[in-house]
């Protein structure tokens, strides 16, 4: 019992003690363990170990051979149409790496796909920081381009992409201008709140230890805009991969968007779990690369208050 | 023998924040004929109650705000009676002469204790060995010497002051503006920083203005304490003092806090307060 409950107590060692910021502490083994947990839900429900299956009475009746092979064979709670198990999907993951499927193997429809992601990713720290910081910085920026951004960040890429394929053709830009599009506006506003971050008194600061108002925007806004431009940075490729698939609905070569569209014209299930699972998997550890950059770049984060 | 001494005049300053343009009665006139002149040697400390004006003068002072009426300049005396005014500089924008502590401590946190004194330095474009030997003198002046790599959020709410002087400091400036800079510590902290502070008062021989909420920290600070009272904010009371100066010649601040005298200021100086408040 004991060691149990060390067990729980080394997961949220936290270091302010109980009575600390609600939230703190390492998760990292609650997270694996959740993990975990799901994964093996996800085998249980696809694997026939629990479920007999529902036995028609009349039909024993009527041919009893048939009906004692039904009763040893068990069925999975899901049956793989719609949720095949992890070994399956494994498998098919296995085979996906050198066979083709949809136009190439899993790794060009990765690479493809991560093509055009970051493509426009890029696409978007180059532009959308810019802009981010000058509507920030510049009332007349604000009310220029604040409109345009507010009015089009909550309509759903799919709404527009009619529209990027009459304006851009089917080719690779209009795929890479709607993930643009939906990376962008996250950017350009999470930039903007940042520009607010400095405080009156910092600035006040700069001012009387005689800086220019130039220097006041490099050397102090700029900085202290730094934390909330690398959420925007995370948040923004965020809405890229969950753009990624509507990019691909139309005549895509390859992508895992591209595939995932194929594997669910057949009902392939199997590929089309692969394809979200990859989707996923490069989204989160792109994601853990980034929090890795935050601690370094601002270590201060949240520090300050 | 120094023939030139420098002070800092404020001429009938007044300011008022206009609320709506077409409507007067919305303004809120913040200051009213503030006269003052500190001199050279000055520990000015500011008392009053919330609302009456001390950050505004403060911010006037730094030039953060333009007063509404009124001037305020540096005027340089030279002479054996120092009665002659040889120069006059008007004050219009905040400028590295004065030198700015806050409330919370402003300090950058991208940089850490000694890149934070430096940074004025820095932004007036003085070369790195210079600047970090300055830095380190303000530095040790804080008794901050161990903490110079220090990050700024790994320090004490009263070191994170102390670096906060020893940067206002480093630039070296004519006079030191304080904005209840003490007001977010606790009691035991608090006198142990102003103890640091009068004793670099002592080596800088810097103008103070020091803005406080505590009678008691202003009785022990100040040379001259003035008294303000809010709607519109004016100084109504001045006194002169030496309760640093006994602590500066070496009696303890304990026994300095406890004397009859020390005790008969500070209870006249909350009847004041609180006739004014009511």
């Amino acid at each position: 019992m004991n060691s149990f409950k060390n067990l729980f107590k080394f997961n949220v060692r936290s270091t302010t003690g109980s009575y600390g910021v609600p939230g703190e502490g390492n998760s990292l083994w609650i997270a694996v363990g959740s993990t975990v947990f799901f994964i093996i839900l996800w085998y249980l429900v696809t694997t026939p170990l629990l479920m007999p299956p529902v036995v028609d009475d009349e039909s024993i009746t009527n041919d009893e051979e048939v009906v004692v092979e039904e009763v040893i064979e068990k069925v999975p709670l899901i049956p793989p149409l719609f949720l095949p198990g992890p070994n399956a999907v494994y498998d098919k993951f296995v085979i996906l790496l050198t066979e083709e499927f949809n136009g190439g193997t899993l790794f060009d429809h990765i690479k493809w796909s991560m093509f055009r992601v970051f493509s426009a990713f890029l696409l978007s720290i180059v532009t959308a920081i810019p802009l981010g910081l000058l509507t920030g910085l510049n009332v007349y920026f604000k009310g220029a381009f604040d409109p345009p951004i507010e009015f089009y960040r909550p309509i759903p890429p799919l709404a527009y992409l009619p529209l990027m394929i009459i304006w851009f053709g089917i080719g690779e830009l209009s795929k890479i201008v709607l993930i643009y599009l939906a990376i962008f506006s996250a950017m350009v506003i999470n930039t903007r709140s940042g520009v607010r971050s400095a405080g009156l008194e910092q600035i006040h600061a700069a001012y009387s230890m005689g800086a220019s108002k130039f220097q006041v925007i490099t050397q102090v806004v700029l900085k202290a805009a730094m934390p909330e431009i690398l959420t925007g940075m995370r948040v923004g490729i965020g809405f890229g991969w969950t753009t990624l698939v509507a990019a691909e609905l139309v005549a895509a070569q390859a992508g895992i968007g591209a595939m995932i569209k194929g594997a669910s014209d057949f009902l392939v299930t199997d590929v089309i779990i692969v394809g979200i699972v990859v989707i996923g998997v490069i989204a989160y550890a792109f994601d853990l690369i980034m929090r890795y950059l935050e601690r370094i770049i601002v270590p201060w984060k949240g520090k300050m208050t | 023998m120094n023939t030139e001494t420098n002070e800092l005049v404020l001429d009938n300053i007044d300011v008022t924040f206009s609320g709506r343009s077409y409507d007067r009665s919305e303004d809120v006139h913040a200051l009213s004929k503030i006269n003052l002149t500190i001199k050279q040697n000055d520990f000015i400390v500011a008392l009053g109650a919330s609302g009456c004006g001390k950050t505004t003068l403060l911010n006037v002072i730094a030039g953060f705000l333009r007063p509404t009426e009124g001037s305020l300049y540096f005027q340089k005396r030279q002479g054996r009676t120092k009665t002659k005014v040889a120069t006059r500089q008007e004050i219009v924008k905040p400028s590295p002469d004065r030198g700015v502590v806050f409330q919370k401590h402003a300090l950058l946190p991208w940089f850490n204790v000694i890149e934070n004194v430096e940074f004025a330095l820095k932004l007036q474009g003085v070369d790195r060995i210079k600047r970090r030997e300055i830095a380190e003198e303000k530095i040790v002046l804080m008794g901050l010497e161990e903490f110079q790599t220090h990050k700024i959020y790994e320090l004490s709410g009263g070191m994170q002051q102390r670096v906060g002087i020893a940067r206002a400091l480093a630039s070296d400036p004519a006079i030191l503006l304080m904005d209840e800079p003490l007001g977010a510590l606790d009691a035991l902290t608090r006198e142990t920083v102003q103890e640091i502070i009068l004793k670099g008062w002592e080596k800088t021989r810097k103008m103070v203005f020091f803005i406080t909420h505590s009678v008691e920290e202003a009785l022990f600070m100040a040379t001259r304490l003035i008294i303000m009272s809010p709607r519109p904010g004016r100084i109504t009371h001045e006194f002169k003092l030496d309760f640093s100066k006994q602590f500066l010649k070496g009696v303890s601040a304990r026994k300095i806090k406890s004397q009859a005298k020390f005790i008969a200021k500070r209870e006249k100086i909350l009847d004041i307060i609180h006739s004014d408040a009511t």
